[in-house]
């Protein structure tokens, strides 16, 4: 089959650096060489691709928009969107992992971490020598994440944690886990908890229908001892927490692009090849509008994300900004997914194409790093000025 | 151990090719553009004698501006400078001219080793290197799938490919010039650290002149007529009568075409 070539209706390659085109391109390869051809055995088994960690680690992808003093590629904005576009085209876990990684781990010790964190985890954490989740969402606090129940009980020498965490990407297999907590005084701080850490547990959430190829965990705290020399000590408020949220979700607004460009390819190559009353699928009407309407809001996407990642190499961008291409990216990479799946008709439903896979994992994507409808209310007060939730 | 692999910028293997309005080439403006495939397989070589024995990697490319993305791609997984030739007077070159303005490139640099790929994968001469062998008065082993260095690296063992299944071993002492068949080894990706540091790897952009070459040294010993797709013909004609009659009227028709 001839190889993918992505989607380009709109000349929006000539917008592109050379090292951009350069970063998509060696990432596509990577994933078209090794992930697509595995990842949907591991997804059946409901397995992480363990195997991929240090490979894509040498490739460059944790952290890869955080500085090279720290062992990172120290890449543009856009050049890591497109990154996480192309593992997203694989399969979402395998982006969730990257974000996690990168976006929710390594960015949180970067900006709140002391010196000494940078130097201990960062190189570790690009090179996957170790793994990091993140746990702010709590069972019973999810969009309101200010309504943690954690606590963090200082002593005379650190603290000690109380509380759990719930759907943590990566949970049951980091080696440390960035963790938000309220203090004595109720202020959430970030501390880093290690693997093996007396009254820390991580057992894997099993018998999920989405993001099988990923490990999603709860988190438990029982009187769970840190010493103080693990606290973020720039983290303060629930602004921190959402500040790696930001980094994350931009990221996912151009993995959601990934995800519907391999459902519209496969959609597209599958129409042009399935005959039915003596023509190609692709040759009728109904089919026809879903492509019009995929390649345009895949068009679309594009041009969201880009000028986002523009905004924010300049240092210019809002979250709200960010909320608008999270929200439309992941919502359009479902309906795109679900598109698709109608047009493969019964074989949209095997495993042999990957749109129904794509299709719910987007239905995680869909809800997690902010749901569709809080991003909805964020984008209605920047429209208003009148926030509906606080 | 100094080596230069030379790497040819080619259109993308799956484009949609269309000939261009004057039939003399395809029309390239729509087309996208990647590193000749066996080229990509002389760099990963070329890459693995420095990670053996030390010393640079130089890639050298004959080709357009544009042609800065696949040399950066080369930088990026790992050589550590380029020579891009560049110049109109450089564009449409034969043979034997791309192989003189490549050895005028990179015979002063007297590389131990020089690869290339075994041929184009648009125009498919397979002469660049052999020719560039000779003009530079080095041995040459072409149609190369294994390549074996002795210990002190002046002395190259490689594995050729004949035909029929065939292979051939031979020795050859450097500085020697090397053509690589695809699928002697597997291609490193470039990394995103690669990437960004490629941004501070020299490269010397050389014209025509800068090499002492000018348009009547590199005037094209062969050109392209005319470009154009297969025409497909097909004439029919039916015998008929009993066996006997249709079996003698097919054997006088193949005589009389040649064929038995």
């Amino acid at each position: 089959m001839a190889e993918f070539r992505g989607v380009d209706f709109y000349g929006i390659e000539a917008l592109l650096s050379e090292e951009e085109k350069l970063a998509r391109d060696s990432v596509r390869q990577y994933v078209e060489d090794n992930v697509i051809p595995i990842v949907d055995d591991f997804y059946e088994r409901g397995e992480f691709p363990m195997d991929l960690v240090r490979p894509l680690g040498e490739l460059g992808v944790f952290g890869a928009n955080l500085p090279t003093e720290y062992g990172c590629a120290g890449m543009n904005n856009v050049a890591y969107g497109l990154v996480t576009q192309e593992l997203e085209r694989g399969d979402s876990g395998i982006r969730s992992f990257v974000s996690v990684q990168g976006a929710l781990v390594m960015y949180p010790i970067f900006t709140f971490g002391s010196e000494e964190h940078r130097q201990t985890w960062l190189p570790k954490l690009a090179t996957g020598e170790k793994i990091g989740c993140f746990g702010l969402t709590e069972p019973d606090h999810g969009s309101d994440p200010g309504g943690m129940v954690t606590r963090a009980r200082k002593t005379s020498d650190g603290y000690v944690l109380n509380g759990a965490k719930a759907w943590i990407t990566s949970g049951s297999v980091a080696d440390v886990a960035v963790v938000w907590a309220k203090d004595d005084d109720g202020r959430v701080r970030g501390f880093l908890v290690e693997k093996g850490t007396p009254g820390f547990s991580a057992p894997e959430i099993h018998k999920k229908h989405s993001l099988r190829a990923s490990v999603t965990s709860e988190l438990f705290f029982d009187d769970c001892h840190i010493p103080d020399a693990n606290l973020l000590p720039g983290s303060g408020g629930l602004k921190s927490p959402l500040m790696c949220l930001n980094q994350a979700r931009y990221g996912i607004a151009w993995g959601g692009i990934g995800a519907a460009m391999a459902c519209y390819d496969t959609s597209l190559r599958y129409a042009l090849g399935r005959t039915q009353f003596g023509r190609p699928i692709a040759s009728f009407q109904l089919q026809q509008a879903k492509f019009a309407e995929m390649l345009t809001e895949i068009t679309k996407m594009q041009l969201l994300a880009l000028q986002l990642g523009r905004l924010k190499d300049d240092g210019k961008v809002t979250p709200a900004q960010i909320s608008m291409a999270k929200r439309n990216n992941v919502d359009w990479a479902l309906k795109i997914a679900r598109m698709a799946r109608t047009i493969l008709g019964a074989n949209g439903i095997a495993s042999e194409y990957p749109v129904m896979r794509h299709m719910n994992n987007l239905e995680s994507v869909y809800t997690y790093e902010g749901t569709h409808d809080i991003h909805t209310l964020i984008l209605g007060e920047a429209a208003t000025g009148i926030s509906s939730f606080k | 151990m100094k080596i230069v692999v030379c790497i040819k910028q080619v259109p993308r293997r799956d484009d949609l090719l269309r000939i261009n309005a004057d039939k003399s080439w395809i029309d390239e403006s729509s087309l996208s553009f990647e590193a000749n495939e066996s080229d990509a397989y002389a760099l990963e070589e070329a890459l693995r004698l420095k990670e053996k024995h030390g010393g640079e990697v130089i890639v050298a490319t004959l080709g357009p501006s544009d042609a800065s993305k696949t040399i950066k791609e080369g930088l990026a997984k790992g050589a550590d400078r380029a020579i891009h030739l560049c110049d109109s007077t450089f564009e449409k070159l034969d043979a034997v001219a791309t192989a003189k303005s490549l050895a005028a490139a990179i015979g002063p640099e007297a590389p131990d080793v020089i690869f290339t790929g075994l041929q184009s994968d648009d125009l498919g001469y397979g002469q660049t290197g052999v020719l560039m062998a000779e003009m530079l008065d080095l041995p040459h082993a072409s149609i190369v799938i294994a390549l074996e260095t002795s210990e002190d690296g002046k002395t190259l063992r490689v594995k050729r490919e004949l035909e029929n299944g065939w292979f051939q071993w031979i020795s050859m002492a450097t500085p020697a010039l090397v053509t690589i068949q695809s699928g002697i080894n597997k291609p490193r990706y470039a990394s995103l650290k690669g990437i960004m540091g490629a941004k501070k790897k020299p490269v010397d952009v050389r014209t025509a002149s800068d090499l002492g070459l000018n348009a009547d040294a590199l005037t094209p010993r062969e050109a392209i007529g005319s470009l154009y797709l297969p025409v497909r013909e097909k004439q029919t004609e039916m015998l008929e009568g009993d066996a006997e009659t249709v079996a003698a009227a097919l054997v006088a028709r193949l005589r009389g075409n040649g064929v038995i």
